[in-house]
């Protein structure tokens, strides 16, 4: 029994043919053409799958699609624009924040969030991020990474 | 911050750059990763990102049982099995997975010798459907007990050495310490599960997938499908993570996937689950060592008798390199006047171990380091004088018969990390027993392959001009993280003299890159990167000044490769196991910090300091990245990472139960690098991959024994085990 | 995912009564609120049913936290645990509540999950149920033949079992007015790390003159109220003598995680960190 189930990405509206409990990281990953977002567990341990839905932070492996009906969905592939990337994601590249690179879509949501929505995480960074597993870096150049991604916003960079 | 076009790298020295004394322009620098932006934009291409329409989802039916006989196997009637291709052991044109040796089938023929072992093959359109079928079919089996622990069942792999007169220094002894000491196994939690798709075209194959090593995956594909080089092509996706878990384990999964495209005439994608993955896949050799050694009063060491133990698993695949590796590294960074050593690797009914960062330097170092800081609290000595009353210089000979031809300097990378660390203030001021630890090890590890690993292995390494005047860097060492794909262009851009951003890597695929080895054992930065050193020299001889794109115009592309060459006066006799099992060592200090708490016996490690020696740094953020990372899986196998066997099967195999450390258990983690060139290692590098992952073990285990006044002697530490 | 989603069967009801009707009509119907339960059992295709009924159209009734004018908090049916945490009046008033939601899994999780989901579940390790016990909490339950409030202590009859209907939901959990001062209370939970990590041990316990409060997770086939030892405390007993009591209310177990052993002892210390806290607050 698939349905019709429409929801924003990045800003352009989808429509994808889904069974209503397919999860939404493989909407997104088959059915929307956005691979970018990253499977790891499919059981909400490891945050590879970070999306923000309706401004909030959510592993996309756990929410039903037909929980996504109207909702509106951010991914890797919506935070750099045509010819600048995202604060966070300049802060990964120059800071070593990513090494094999498949945790870095989920944490670098998990960082965008951070920085929008500091007073979710009262334990900083640390805590913000605690739902991302990494397992190449020890998480020290992911930390150098998101200070240096509040100094080039605060510099007036991308990133909201 | 410019990302539209190609990439546009940019040199961050102000960030990090170390000097290497020599007027560099790329070497030392830290030069963005070049598949930097992919990675962080999401655009990267792992093998379960690429689009394969009409391609069939195939999934392994595994043992359930450790050790007997298949009976029967049947099929529910509920599933269309007619839609379904199947494949078992009779389609496999040669039934053995080539590795070391060829003893582990591609698929059971009827003998079950450890559980997850592969039996069937399906496949089908309907991902769902695989997954609803493959619980529809029924295994009967005739039981037999297996084998479980280390020393009960056959020897996989056997070595011995004895150097001076042990016996004699032993009877003669002022001081005999003794203890055992034991590791568990280690998953590697790699955050891509494995996966290989494979698609067969006129009879000739091609296989995208996660790994380490493509040429491995192609030798093991050419075994088993009795094919030609030239029928094969081995594509390497980006891959998430390897830690030695993608260094062996890929072949099996490639044979797989290939003979269900073959029996299907579809492409297959074949690709884990994080369930599947944590159960079948090999993980890091358990291990038992009991150390007994003699020295003088004052801690002047006179004589080791070392006995080293792992376990194998069912089958051989690389359990005798990583039992040699072991061995080699078993007498730490110190003198010994005489020596034995018994080590032994045996079957087992688990899944077979494998490949894991280190490969047996860990386990026998935690025993050489635990037992070096009992042995000092036993002589009433700090740990850290009675390893510098004993470390190795210049000149010393090792047990193994190398004569060290470095400086390994270890007393001043031990005093840089007693200094940072503030290690003598703390000690006298945390009580035994008060909550708080500070300890510490000290170690090495070889660059490269053992013993003569690398003369075997002949590696290969290419560098061809690129139309639009820059290179292209042509290897079979792959990136997996740890940054082959910007080093590499750092020191051929370096040896050419042309610009970084004009030297592009080739994403490995076999048809066309050279052979230059398996990406693994600490080689590729330093032994591979000095052939892509010297194939670079030879490229920039031949064009004689001349400009590139020129020069191509005119020309065409011009290429060059070269081969390894043996270091001269590097010599290992197999037979006898005595010489140089590594042309250089890589040198470290560790020292951990832990708070306990004492309501939980919960272990936090605070912070771990590391000085090292891996020679010449040609990328600091990158190798910062290296040494944080395993540190960092260091301080997990110590303190966390529990894989509770039961029957040979990892019980806790889901990421809920077998945890890793995530950012809120993060400790902080000071590394300092103390560079000595190593002149046949690229532009004076060592090896840096596996050594952060030898030296943390013993130091936090020996700073949790401080805090809780305790005398554990083996990893993980759990708070089960320490509260009292 | 080793579950065939096309196996399965979802409804998606847009009024409440629409649901309890369903609920009435459609057997063996599991609801699924934040879905972080139950997409893990259909991730590994473990005790999953084949028909379910997902509760996110019914947002607007029943995701809030709400402060009455009577003294009490409703937390509704869609609350998540970020909804709780940063509420207000959670913040002031229960301060245990904001301490276990912090404590569970990560922020993805806390975005999604419900404290109603984690009673439902009837995890003995569920970190959120041992606050609401201390706070003498209560459940609203509904169906098409009516409403009843049941004591949450009342609710867990046995492992994952207790005495809901298959014809009700929970519509919210009821927090009377709070009985402790934030220095009377005190919160553990220890895990298998320092975060996203299920409990070996999970303690709520509050004391004042109104009375004294011990809840444990992990210690028992359901999450408990110590009830003996609360009165013994309540009665005078000192440290030792709870603990003599304490010992007999709890059945740990040797599981994938920890032993029984390590729970015992944890639980002894714990229980005196938390006598310490109070002698001193005093
Ligand atoms: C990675 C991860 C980490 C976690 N960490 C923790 C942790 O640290 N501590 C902890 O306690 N839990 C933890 N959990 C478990 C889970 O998040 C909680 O139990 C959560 O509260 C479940 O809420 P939910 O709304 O997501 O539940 P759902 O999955 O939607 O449902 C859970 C159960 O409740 C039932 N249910 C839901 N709503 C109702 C209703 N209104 N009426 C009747 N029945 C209902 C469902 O049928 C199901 O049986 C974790 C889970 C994951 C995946
Ligand atoms: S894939 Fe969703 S948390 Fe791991
Ligand atoms: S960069 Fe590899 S897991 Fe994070």
């Amino acid at each position: 029994m698939k349905q019709t189930i429409s929801f924003t990405l990045n800003g352009n509206s989808v429509t994808v043919e889904s069974h209503p409990m397919q999860p939404l990281l493989y909407a997104l990953r088959e059915d929307a053409d956005a691979p970018g977002t990253k499977y790891g567990c499919g059981e909400g341990e490891c945050g590879a799958c970070t999306v923000i839905l309706n401004d909030e932070l959510v592993m996309s492996c756990l929410v039903p699609v037909v929980q996504a009906e109207g909702a509106r969905v951010e991914t890797i592939e919506g935070l750099a624009n045509a010819d600048e990337l995202h604060a966070v994601q300049q802060a990964f590249l120059e800071s070593g924040g990513a090494q094999c690179g498949i945790c870095t879509p989920g944490m670098i949501m998990a960082g965008v969030h951070h920085l929008r929505h500091p007073e979710r995480a009262p334990g900083g960074v640390p805590e913000a991020l605690e739902g991302n597993l990494c397992r190449c870096t020890g998480y020290t150049r992911i930390f150098t990474a998101m200070k240096r991604a509040k100094e080039i916003l605060s510099a007036g960079g991308t990133g909201s | 911050m410019p990302m539209s076009g190609e990439f546009k790298e940019k040199i961050l020295a102000p960030l990090m750059s170390i000097s290497t004394g020599k007027d560099l322009k790329f070497v030392g620098k830290s030069i963005l990763r070049k598949e930097g932006i992919d990675k962080v934009t999401g655009r990267a291409r792992y093998v379960d990102d690429v689009k394969t329409p009409g391609a069939l989802y195939g999934k392994t039916l595994r043992s359930s049982i450790a050790c007997g006989r298949i009976k029967k196997i049947s099929f529910a009637p509920n599933i269309p099995w007619d839609q379904f291709t199947i494949v078992d052991a009779r389609d496999v044109p040669y039934n053995r997975v080539l590795q070391i040796e060829s003893d582990q089938p591609v698929l059971c023929d009827g003998v079950v010798l450890h559980r997850e072992e592969p039996i069937l093959l399906i496949a089908h359109e309907d991902p769902g459907l695989v997954e609803t079928a493959i619980r529809s079919i029924t295994v009967e089996y005739e039981r037999e007990p297996g084998i479980f622990n280390i020393g009960e069942g056959r020897i996989l792999k056997q070595y011995d050495i004895e150097e001076g007169d042990w016996k004699k220094e032993f009877a003669a002894a002022e001081v005999v310490f003794e203890g055992e000491y034991k590791t568990g196994a280690q998953e590697h939690v790699y955050i891509e599960t494995n996966g290989f798709i494979a698609c067969w075209e006129d009879e000739c194959l091609t296989v995208h997938g996660s790994m380490q090593c493509p040429y491995y995956v192609h030798k093991a594909l050419k075994y088993a499908f009795k094919l030609q080089d030239d029928q094969i092509n081995v594509v390497q996706m980006t891959t998430g993570g390897g830690f030695g878990g993608k260094e062996d384990f890929p072949s099996v999964l490639a044979i797989h996937a290939a003979l269900l495209a073959k029996k299907s005439g579809r492409t297959v994608r074949l690709i884990y689950d994080r369930a599947e993955d944590m159960a079948s896949s090999t993980k890091r050799h358990p291990s038992i060592s009991k150390v007994r050694t003699a020295c003088t009063k004052d801690g002047i060491l006179r004589a080791i008798d070392f006995s080293f133990h792992i376990d194998g698993g069912a089958y051989i695949t690389l359990s005798p390199v990583v039992l040699s590796r072991g061995i080699v590294h078993a007498f730490g960074p110190y003198k010994w006047p005489a020596a034995k050593l018994h080590a032994q690797c045996f079957f087992t009914n688990s899944p077979p171990y494998g490949a894991f960062r280190g490969f047996g330097a860990p386990q026998s170092l935690f025993a050489i380091e635990a037992h070096m800081t009992a042995l000092a609290n036993h002589l009433g000595m700090d740990p850290a004088e009675l390893r510098r009353r004993n470390f190795i210089h210049r000149g010393d000979t090792m047990p193994t018969g190398q004569v060290v031809d470095e400086d390994p300097n270890m007393e001043a990378l031990l005093d840089r990390a007693l200094e940072l660390s503030d290690y003598k203030t703390k000690r006298a001021r945390w009580k035994r027993g008060g909550g708080k630890g500070i300890s510490l090890s000290t170690f090495m590890h070889g660059t490269g392959f053992t013993g003569s690993g690398e003369v075997y292995l002949a590696s290969r390494v290419g560098i061809a001009t690129t139309k639009d005047g820059g290179a292209e860097v042509r290897v079979s060492s792959t990136e997996i993280g740890q940054g082959t794909e910007t080093v590499f262009p750092q020191i051929a851009a370096e040896a050419l003299g042309i610009d970084i951003s004009k030297v592009s890597f080739r994403r490995p695929e076999t048809k066309v890159v050279p052979n230059s080895g398996p990406t693994v054992a600490s080689r590729t930065c330093s032994v591979v990167g000095k052939l892509v050193e010297r194939a670079a020299g030879k490229l920039k001889q031949r064009l004689a000044g001349a400009d590139i794109r020129q020069h191509y115009a005119q020309h065409g592309e011009a290429y060059e490769e070269v081969e390894y060459v043996p270091r001269p006066g590097l010599v290992w006799d197999d037979d006898k196991y005595k010489g140089s099992a590594y042309g250089a060592y890589s040198w470290c200090v560790n020292v951990a910090e832990v708070t306990v708490d004492p309501v939980t016996a919960m272990p936090r490690v605070d912070t771990l300091t590391a000085t090292v020696d891996v020679g010449t740094i040609i990328n600091p953020v990158l190798a910062h990245g290296q040494m944080e990372g395993g540190i960092a899986q260091g301080i997990g196998w110590a303190t966390c990472e529990n894989v509770v066997l039961k029957e040979g099967l990892m019980e806790n195999h889901h990421l809920t139960n077998y945890v890793i450390p995530t950012s809120a258990d993060a400790a902080r983690i000071v590394v300092e690098f103390m560079p000595s060139p190593y002149s046949e290692g690229a532009f004076g590098s060592k090896g840096v991959g596996e050594l952060p992952m030898d030296g943390p073990g013993p130091a936090i285990v020996s700073a949790l024994n401080d805090a809780m006044e305790a005398k554990f002697t083996h990893l993980p530490l759990l708070p089960e085990e320490m509260l009292k | 995912m080793k579950t065939n989603v096309a196996e399965l069967q979802v409804c998606s009801p847009r009024s409440i009564d629409e649901a309890l009707q369903q609920r009435r009509d459609i057997p063996g119907l599991t609801p699924i609120a934040g879905g972080t339960e139950v997409l893990v059992w259909l991730n590994d295709a473990k005790f999953a049913g084949k028909t379910y009924q997902s509760l996110h159209g019914l947002a607007k009734d029943w995701r809030y936290v709400r402060a009455n004018k009577d003294g009490t908090l409703g937390i509704g049916a869609l609350a998540t645990y970020s909804d709780v945490r940063f509420h207000p009046v959670v913040k002031e008033r229960y301060p245990l509540l904001v301490e276990s939601a912090r404590v569970t899994g990560a922020l993805q999780i806390q975005n999604r999950g419900t404290p109603v989901g984690n009673i439902a579940n009837g995890s003995p390790a569920a970190d959120t149920v041992p606050s609401l016990l201390v706070y003498d909490a209560k459940l609203k339950l509904k169906s098409l033949r009516g409403e009843r409030l049941v004591d949450l202590k009342d609710f867990f009859t046995g492992y994952r079992r207790n005495v809901m209907t298959s014809d009700e939901l929970i519509t919210e959990i009821v927090l009377p007015p709070p009985l402790f001062m934030p220095a009377q209370q005190h919160y553990r939970k220890v895990g298998t790390r320092e975060a996203q990590a299920i409990s070996k041990v999970v303690f709520a316990g509050a004391r004042s003159a109104a009375g004294v409060r011990l809840a444990w997770g992990s210690l028992a086939p359901t999450t408990i109220r110590a009830l003996k030892t609360e009165a013994a405390l309540q009665n005078g007993a000192d440290a030792n003598a709870a603990w003599e009591i304490l010992q007999r209310e709890i059945a740990p177990i040797d599981d994938i995680r920890s032993t029984a052993e390590y729970r015992r002892k944890v639980a002894r210390n714990i229980l005196f960190e938390f006598l310490n806290k109070l002698a001193n607050t005093l």
